[in-house]
């Protein structure tokens, strides 16, 4: 079976420090897969890998069967791969709608367009509406995003990200650090991405975890310690003990 | 509700682009100027030049992030190409030796834009220092090409499309150079309010989101860099063809570091910044020239330190308190000259 996303032998060393250790990961088409694992445990170095951000010291990264080890970040987006980040990346100077409508003009190939003005092509401008509809980014599209709040940074950094309408999607953290009152709009954008889309979720909190995922991977040290369905990781005394122990 | 969200979305993103009534303002003002001071044809001149020079920087200061201090190598090559074409008459009608002394440039920016965009803002304001002194040496160096320290002999500039003579007033020159900076500067508007331009902003503000979402980042940069490499070798190739000089200087470094005063004088990324801080830069020197020609450095820095401290927002919010008030008397309250809020700290 061709999985939608796949690492082979997946190894990173800073120097003396081994952060990725031999990490074989396999993640099924349509899958809701989390990887967790205790503080340090190198999950971001695991995305920025898949990502591109850094280049493994070994190992191979594979995107729906085809090698992508050693493609450019913005390759693997328009080949499906696209991410959000742990801590917000987005212009503090531009508006919602630009933000949106820069993925979405990439996407449909006229993002290197130079004589033409921006939104003059009405099917970018569906789209752009659309994705801020869904994400309820309408009545701010037109503010600088440094003056949203958080919540709403939280989401419009969700939404670029599908906005590239990736085939896999990667959550690094999606509700870290939003307030209690605003969480649920997070939420419920997480639960209601496209099923045919693959979604790997990095997150600290159980609670979502449990709720979203059907496939846990769990991290110790770089290195795969259990993977399975939640009730199994749930289950295993391993987990337990070097995880869920650390944190009870 | 949808299509009404789109029709909106669509409005929104084109408002940026749409002319303002203070655009059209400015260019009535400036050709207002020209034809009202005809016997200052030359420093207006000059200011035209160094406006264009200032919008090259602004198109990737302003809009990419990426800073130079070597900005005056283009200039340099655009006036020598311009200078050595006119003397040894390969092209004799100025406009076509302008767009090859322009293309001259461009080849020179792309082939060191692999250098530039390359590192942080350090690496590249060294690099780009570098590459201009490494010109400068080879003019220099190369001194039966390029007449050296005297500078290139017997430039003597052919009549515009072989009708409108180059006069000792200047006013051919100064309506010359004013048509191709309002042409260039149209070209400029067209390019920074598209998606190519809007990606350029995206990258100065977050690169790190900007090739997460797909943007080839440094074929963007190397592709606004070797733009405004073209416009910086045309406004060197003005100066010559209006000055009917070409000399060492034209590659200096004070000509590279003069602009990036300008830019902070005038603001950048709204491409006015730079038109307006050409003005105000030449204005300021040919005054405190006036009042005290051994030490007026002394006076532009002065002038470049109140600026940075109190902040361009404030002066700008000064300068108009008096036309906003006299304007809301006439037109009502919400009546207000503003200036955009898009400017680079």
């Amino acid at each position: 079976m061709t999985y939608a996303l796949e690492t082979r032998g997946l190894d990173k060393h800073f120097g003396g420090l081994h952060v990725t250790r031999d990490l074989s990961l396999q993640i099924r088409p349509g899958a809701r897969h989390a990887l967790i694992g205790p503080n340090g445990a190198g999950k971001t170095t695991v995305i920025n890998q898949l990502t591109g951000v850094l280049e493994p010291s070994s190992g191979r990264i594979l995107l729906e069967g085809q090698d992508i080890t050693d493609l450019p970040v913005h390759k693997r987006v328009l080949r499906g791969l696209s991410r959000t980040f742990q801590i917000n990346q987005l212009y503090p100077d531009l508006t919602p709608l630009e933000t949106i409508g820069l993925a979405v003009s990439e996407r449909l190939g006229g993002g290197g367009n130079w004589w033409r003005r921006m939104g003059t092509r009405d099917d970018i401008n569906a789209e752009i509406a659309e994705t801020l509809e869904r994400f309820r980014l309408l009545d701010v599209m037109n503010d600088r995003t440094s003056t949203l709040p958080y919540g709403k940074q939280r989401l419009l950094e969700i939404a670029v990200a599908i906005a590239a309408k990736p085939r896999v999607l990667l959550l690094d953290e999606p509700a870290a650090g939003v307030p209690e009152g605003e969480r649920k709009d997070i939420l419920a954008a997480v639960a209601a991405l496209p099923r045919d889309v693959t979604v790997l979720l990095i997150e600290h909190d159980m609670d979502l975890v449990f709720s979203f995922a059907d496939r846990i991977s769990v991290l110790v040290s770089g290195a795969l310690l259990v993977e399975g369905a939640p009730d199994e990781v749930a289950r295993d005394p391993q987990v337990k003990a070097v995880y869920l122990g650390e944190a009870a | 509700m949808t299509t009404n969200a789109q029709t909106e979305v669509g409005l929104l993103a084109r408002q940026h682009g749409r002319w303002h009534w203070s655009e059209f303002a400015f260019w009535i003002v400036v050709l207002a100027v020209g034809l009202a001071f005809p016997s200052r044809y030359l420093i207006m001149t000059e200011i035209l030049r160094l406006a264009l020079f200032a919008l090259s920087l602004d198109l990737i200061l302003g809009y990419a992030g990426i800073v130079s201090l070597g900005h005056a190598a283009f200039f340099g090559v655009g006036a020598y190409c311009a200078g050595l074409l006119s003397v040894h008459g390969i092209i004799n009608e100025p406009v076509l030796a302008l767009i090859v002394a322009g293309l001259a440039a461009t080849v020179l920016g792309f082939a060191t834009s692999f250098l530039v965009i390359r590192g942080v803002d350090l690496t590249r304001l060294m690099v780009t220092l570098g590459i201009a002194l490494l010109m400068e040496a080879l003019a220099e160096r190369f001194s039966n090409i390029t007449g050296g320290t005297d500078g290139l002999q017997g430039i003597d500039i052919q009549p515009i499309f072989g009708v409108f003579a180059f006069d000792m007033f200047g006013k051919t020159g100064f309506f010359y150079a004013l048509a191709v900076l309002f042409v260039l500067f149209l070209l400029a508007r067209i390019i920074v309010h598209s998606p190519f331009g809007l990606s350029l902003r995206a990258i100065k503000n977050n690169p790190l989101r900007a090739s997460a979402i797909g943007i080839p980042v440094n074929k963007r940069l190397i592709a606004i860099y070797t733009v405004a490499a073209f416009y910086a070798g045309i406004a060197g190739a003005l100066f010559t063809q209006t000055t009917a000089l070409a000399s060492l200087d034209v590659f200096s470094f004070e000509r590279s570091a003069d602009l990036v005063l300008m830019l902070v004088i005038g603001g950048s990324g709204y491409l006015y910044g730079g038109l307006i801080g050409a003005a105000v830069f030449r204005m300021l020197q040919e005054l405190f020239q006036w009042i005290t020609p051994q030490y007026w450095m002394f006076w532009i820095g002065l002038v470049l330190v109140i600026i940075v401290l109190v902040g361009r927002h404030r002066i700008h919010a000064y300068a108009l308190w008096l036309p906003n008030l006299i304007l809301r008397q006439i037109a009502g309250r919400k009546a207000a000259v503003a200036l955009t809020d898009n400017e680079a700290p």
